[in-house]
């Protein structure tokens, strides 16, 4: 793999991130547990489409191949996603939602800072500008997270639930492969080592304030970076492009 | 009579197009012109084509692409048909960018403008404390962070008991 061919694929993962989150939110609206949530997951949901917009406009210019954006969300099959599989789990309750969203964001939010710094200056100014909505996010879903772990018996059980549930997924965060490897050597992007670290003591001091365990590490689910995914995607991506997949070339 | 007269139409100077600008009105909040909200960075003109760049507000704004257009139809209107947009992305947009004007219009329009400087406290929300834009009180209170458009977060004043909106910094 040439480093131009890892770029173009680490960009439209930055997008699949993006979008398939940003689509797992957009299902609350109408649907969150009070008004203020409402409005939060849609803010938070729209963020994230226009980021990954931004990603496969930019990725789609390197690729060079007459691709746009609307072509990468709705006419690749399911193989061709390589989003991270946290991302695509269900929303659940919304301590299962609160938890995605916070062990997510920690985590791309120090993945955004160091690609700030990256030597692709188009994916560089997008990371700038879309950090300081995740730092956002981040504030809110943490805020969620501290009262429903220190909040009622009930809550703070089920969040741990969540917790422990979910946490499977989070190996995968940092499992680089050898996109991510290019990326760092050619273009000084995340050390994903480094990132662990300070994610983890992060979420340490989250977590007890919160009055949470941190789970154990054991086996960690993973294969979204090669396009494997979970069984709820399928059902996901259905959705997302029925529309386009029905009416192709649908105007209005 | 629509602005298309023979001046307008041969090569305008970048002042006279920002001038123009200053009267497009922000789709959302239709006090402010895009000039004041800070998300025109540059106007250039190279003979008949005149090319504005333009700053995002927030990822996912849906008010980005009406702007954009709202830039093309207005010069067009003005005689231009070479109009170009470019989208700047760096330096990010932030709060910091509106114009004291645009503050000003925006107090008076009933929306707390962002909290002074772009500092991480002010971002974090720490020990905010916003005067009523109606009766100038402290006395408020946030009653969510989200509001009626991406960019603005929902409060109440409890000493005059009316509700406004606070335009959140980034």
């Amino acid at each position: 793999m040439t480093k131009d061919q890892a770029l173009v694929r680490y960009t439209f993962r930055l997008g699949d991130n993006a979008l398939v989150l940003a689509q797992r939110l957009s299902e609350l609206v109408a649907g969150g547990p009070e008004l203020e949530e409402e409005l939060a997951t849609a803010n938070f949901a729209l963020d994230y489409l226009g980021q990954a917009r931004m990603y496969y406009s930019r990725a789609c210019e390197l690729e060079g191949a007459g691709r746009n954006e609307d072509d990468i969300a709705f006419l690749r099959g399911e193989r061709e996603f390589e989003n991270l599989l946290l991302l695509e789990q269900p929303n659940g309750h919304f301590g299962d939602t609160i938890v995605r969203q916070v062990l997510f964001d920690s985590f791309y939010l120090l993945q955004l800072e160091a690609l700030s710094q990256c030597g692709d200056r188009g994916l560089a100014d997008i990371a700038a500008r879309a950090s300081k909505e995740i730092r956002y996010h981040l504030r809110h879903s943490s805020q969620w997270l501290l009262r429903l772990g220190d909040g009622t018996e009930l809550s703070h059980s089920r969040v741990q639930e969540s917790l422990d549930r979910l946490w499977r997924y989070s190996g995968e965060l940092f499992a680089g492969d050898v996109v991510d490897g290019i990326l760092q050597k050619e273009f000084n992007g995340p050390d994903l080592a480094g990132i662990r670290e300070k994610w983890h003591a992060g979420l340490e001091q989250l977590l007890a304030s919160a009055t949470l365990a941190m789970p154990e590490d054991r086996w960690m689910d993973s294969g979204g970076r090669e396009g494997r995914h979970t069984e709820h995607f399928g059902y996901l991506l259905a959705e997302m492009q029925y529309l386009p997949r029905s009416f192709p070339g649908a105007r209005w | 009579m629509h602005g298309r007269t023979a001046t307008a139409a041969a090569a305008p100077r970048a002042e006279q197009v920002w001038a123009w600008l200053k009267s497009l009105a922000d789709p959302e909040i239709p006090v402010v012109s895009v000039v004041d909200l800070g998300m025109i960075r540059d106007v250039t003109v190279h003979g008949e084509t005149v090319e504005v760049s333009v700053a995002p507000t927030y990822s996912g704004c849906p008010a980005t692409e009406v702007i954009e257009q709202g830039v093309i139809a207005l010069l067009r209107d003005k005689g231009i048909a070479d109009v170009r947009l470019r989208r700047v992305l760096s330096p990010p947009w932030t709060t910091a960018w509106i114009s004291e004007e645009g503050r000003a219009k925006l107090l008076a329009y009933g929306i707390a403008p962002p909290a002074e400087a772009t500092s991480r406290r002010a971002i974090t929300g720490a020990a905010l404390k916003l005067a009523c834009p109606r009766c100038k009180s402290l006395e408020t209170v946030q009653v969510s962070e989200f509001g009626s458009t991406p960019c603005k977060a929902s409060w109440k004043c409890t000493h005059c008991l009316e509700p406004f909106e606070y335009f959140k910094c980034i």
